[in-house]
């Protein structure tokens, strides 16, 4: 029975002497150098922010210090000595631990199974589950031992990674990504429990392409764009928008919002859908009820598995239910099918681009008539207009600027960016009334996000009602002109954006309707 | 009309026995993440390894042997599907199909010969309770061996590391690879030990059941057992109420035969199969338990990447 010590004594280094130093790493994948010459060090009780746009190579940079991937070429020195991570078992031995962005958890085994897989294996679970509640209470991170993962709320799964984690005894521990689940006020804790740890002696890792909260945490930051490290900075000394400048080799573009002026009539309406969940772990959705208008663009916030998935179902016509809990432009279509409520005006995004928005070995023509074949002149006695069909991928590629080999092109070989404005693209130019679109930019660079997001406004200002369901805030602040929050099931009131804040819409996110009402 | 249905609940057991461990051994291989389809097939080649080794050797190397062949005719098959990544469902039915060619191939020489069977051993003082005794103690030492592994194989997943390792390779192969687990590794053994009790189920039909050997005399078991595994939702002690209940219906329609109710003996034969699975699917229909026990991975190729 060997349970390690509380990760508060690493070993003691030679002062100036960093505690992980990356020399000239270099990895290259089929087709990309996914990391040039990519050198970096991190002293001990350093908070060392990495960041980079998606593809810009900090996640592959990552994974060789994990031992999860292995570089072709360079050196990593840890605490002044060569080593060679040949895989994640070598890293924890060494003191290395990582917060995965998709967490590597299993939702049958409850959370000391979970942690007592990633320790030696002569761990005793009894002793483990006692010593899992004192490191989780030690570092505010409030865990049951006992329940099953797949009945965690997102933010309770982090925190099984981190204290598994932290009861390897690290020296570095690395966090990827680990805000995108997590309400405001819980970033806020989140934080705390780092520069705790960092005050403690253990050095941190942090990636991410969020710029304000890398000003608020880390003490140094190196910028990757393109595989290459394009600079170091101390990120509390730079602005906003300097580091934006490192990190996408341009200013941060902005959306601009016009003043609708035609006319404000319903465009969708939801009417008190209640739906049992049909899944154990799904979700219960209960009594929502929400209208979005003709020129408007209305967010639902909240975190992934809160009825999302549930919700966007119900929209959709994936699943139905009564006629009148769904109306378009005051037609009932809640009992249609989702062919049928496309025929009556809907377009609809999934949030899954690869395998729900777009068949991934399908070309671009062929991605594009699953939806718009009911467009006149694409078919003719229900036979495909082959011709036609071309012409219009055509035409939507160059009006969104979608970057690829044409419309013969398989959908699978876009970048993530680029398929989404194809896809949104798709919808728009079906002139739809209604627009609902899931985690418009999940996984898309700066410059797509931007343009996506200045596209569905300019939807929105042409008269159409907009529907965003996303996980990212700020997103929702910039283009939303009402926001609510959809939490365990039910959703709150749809809120003007200028009467309210980030940090109601956080209370609401966790659930603290009440609090947040104050 | 206890005593009339004593002698059933006897028969019962021992029917039941062969699908307890061949069972056992695709339950461990699909918690592992992998079907294998082969069951019918691994079982038909452990019998005639296994009758054979007992007409040279004696009964306890029969059953060595079985096992042996059993888990050496699942390794093409974790050859092919977990280090080729090959479709787990198509290499299985075909190790079915080679299993029963082969085992008839191997097997003509042995038509002719019997074998003496098994005795029943009774236990001391559990043997003379009334009713329960005679019907679950007295009973041949493989059936006293079925419910030791029902037992093992319940402890090991629910109380070891390694049934934890197992339970989490099948959830997330992605997951346990990145935390450091070798999946492949683990999946073979998984495999390995469903032949070896598949080969188990098989010798105990040859050497003690039956006991002589007949071309596919495992006459549609091993597909029972893939199907009690799933309608057991993945628990082994369902599994054994599964196993009795076909070994139940089979006796008591060798009976109905015997005393001559009137039904094509073919429509009687089919009844353990057809009242099996409606029982399971009635009282497998819980869906909060199945997908708590399902292996979420069950099926799909994993290989793991750079």
């Amino acid at each position: 029975m060997l349970i390690p010590p509380p990760p508060n004594h690493p070993r003691p280094l030679p002062a100036g002497e960093p505690r992980l130093q990356l020399l000239n790493i270099s990895k290259r994948y089929p087709g990309v150098l996914a990391n040039d010459q990519v050198s970096l060090n991190v002293m001990p009780g350093e908070i060392h922010a990495v960041l980079g746009e998606n593809g810009a190579g900090k996640s592959t940079l990552m994974k060789i210090i994990y031992g999860a991937v292995q570089a072709d070429s360079g050196q990593i020195q840890w605490n002044g000595r060569e080593v060679s991570i040949a895989n994640p078992a070598v890293a924890r031995e060494l003191g290395i631990g990582m917060v995965f962005q998709h967490f590597q958890l299993f939702e049958t085994l409850n959370v000391t199974e979970n942690i007592a897989l990633a320790l030696p294996p002569d761990t005793d679970l009894k002793t483990l589950a006692v010593r899992v509640r004192e490191v989780s209470e030690k570092y505010g991170l409030p865990l049951d031992p006992e329940r099953l993962v797949h009945a965690l709320s997102v933010g309770e799964r982090q925190r099984v990674e981190i204290v598994r984690c932290l009861l390897q005894n690290p020296q570095l521990l690395i966090l990827d990504e680990p805000t995108s689940v997590l309400t405001p006020q819980a970033v806020r804790k989140l934080f705390e429990t780092l520069r705790k740890l960092a005050s403690e002696g253990v050095s941190i890792l942090y990636i991410s392409h969020k710029l304000h909260e890398i000003q608020a945490l880390c003490d140094r930051a190196t910028v990757m764009r393109g595989g290459c490290v394009t600079g170091g900075a101390n990120p509390r000394q730079e602005s906003t928008a300097s580091l934006a400048r490192m990190m996408i080799g341009r200013d941060l573009p902005v959306c601009h919002a016009p003043v609708y002026a035609g006319e404000v009539k319903a465009a969708l309406e939801i009417d008190s859908i209640s739906r049992p969940k049909d899944d154990p772990f799904g979700v219960t959705l209960e009594d929502i009820s929400l209208t979005v208008n003709s020129g408007e663009v209305v967010g639902i916030a909240g975190i992934s598995g809160n009825g999302q998935a549930e919700l966007l179902a119900a929209l959709s016509g994936e699943s139905t239910g009564r006629s009148d809990s769904v109306r378009i432009a005051g037609l009932p279509v809640g009992h249609l099918h989702a062919g049928q409520r496309r025929d009556r005006g809907l377009s609809f995004v999934p949030e899954e681009r690869l395998g729900r928005g777009a068949v991934p070995s399908m070309s671009l023509t062929q991605n594009a008539m699953l939806t718009a074949h009911r467009q006149p002149g694409l078919s003719r006695f229900g036979l495909l207009d082959f011709k036609a069909a071309r012409d219009f991928a055509l035409r939507c590629i160059e009006r969104f600027d979608v970057r690829c080999n044409g419309p013969q092109a398989a959908a699978r070989s876009l970048s993530g960016g680029n398929l989404q404005k194809f896809i949104v693209g798709r919808e728009i130019m079906q002139a739809p009334k209604v627009m609902i679109v899931a985690q418009p930019t999940w996984g898309v660079d700066v410059g797509a996000a931007a343009t996506l997001r200045q596209t569905l406004l300019d939807l929105s200002r042409e008269g159409v009602g907009v529907l965003v369901v996303s996980e990212e805030l700020e997103e929702l602040f910039e283009i939303c002109d009402r926001i609510a929050v959809l939490a365990g099931g039910r959703l709150s009131a749809a809120m003007p954006r200028n009467e309210t804040n980030a940090e109601q819409i956080g209370l609401l996110m966790a659930g603290q309707a009440a609090a947040a009402s104050v | 009309m206890i005593e009339h249905l004593i002698p059933v609940l006897i028969g019962t057991l021992a029917a039941a026995t062969p699908l307890i461990f061949a069972g056992l051994g695709e339950l461990v291989t699909e918690k592992s993440g992998v079907i294998n389809l082969g069951v019918e097939g691994m079982m038909l080649i452990g019998a005639v390894a296994g009758f054979g080794a007992a007409l040279h050797w004696g009964l306890f190397a029969g059953f060595v042997a079985g096992a042996l062949a059993g888990a050496l005719a699942a390794l093409p098959f974790a050859l092919l599907t977990l280090s080729l990544g090959a479709n787990q469902a198509a290499s299985g039915l075909a190790l079915t199909i080679f299993g029963s060619g082969l085992s008839a191939f191997v097997g003509q020489y042995l038509v002719s010969e019997s074998l003496p069977g098994l005795q029943p051993w009774p236990i001391p003082g559990l043997s003379a309770i009334p009713v329960l005794g005679p019907i679950f103690f007295n009973q041949t030492v493989v059936v006293y061996l079925s419910y030791a592994a029902a037992i093992f194989v319940t402890w090991v997943l629910a109380k070891t590391r390694w049934g934890l390792v197992l339970r989490a390779v099948g959830e997330s192969p992605e997951a346990a690879h990145t935390i450091g687990y070798p999946v492949t590794s683990i999946r073979y053994a998984a495999v390995c030990f469903g032949g070896a009790m598949a080969g188990i189920a098989g010798a105990y039909l040859s050497t003690v059941y039956t006991p002589l050997w007949v071309q596919n005399m495992t006459a549609g078991r091993g597909w029972i057992a893939v199907a009690l595994v799933v309608f057991a939702t993945w628990k082994p002690l369902r599994l054994l109420l599964g196993a009795y209940l076909f070994g139940g219906m089979t006796i008591l329609q060798l009976h109905a035969q015997g005393l001559g109710v009137d039904l094509p003996s073919q429509l009687l034969s089919a009844i353990p199969y057809v009242a099996t699975i409606v029982v399971l699917v009635l009282i497998s229909r819980d869906r909060a338990l199945l997908q708590l026990n399902l292996p979420a991975s069950l099926g799909k190729p994993f290989i793991p990447g750079g």
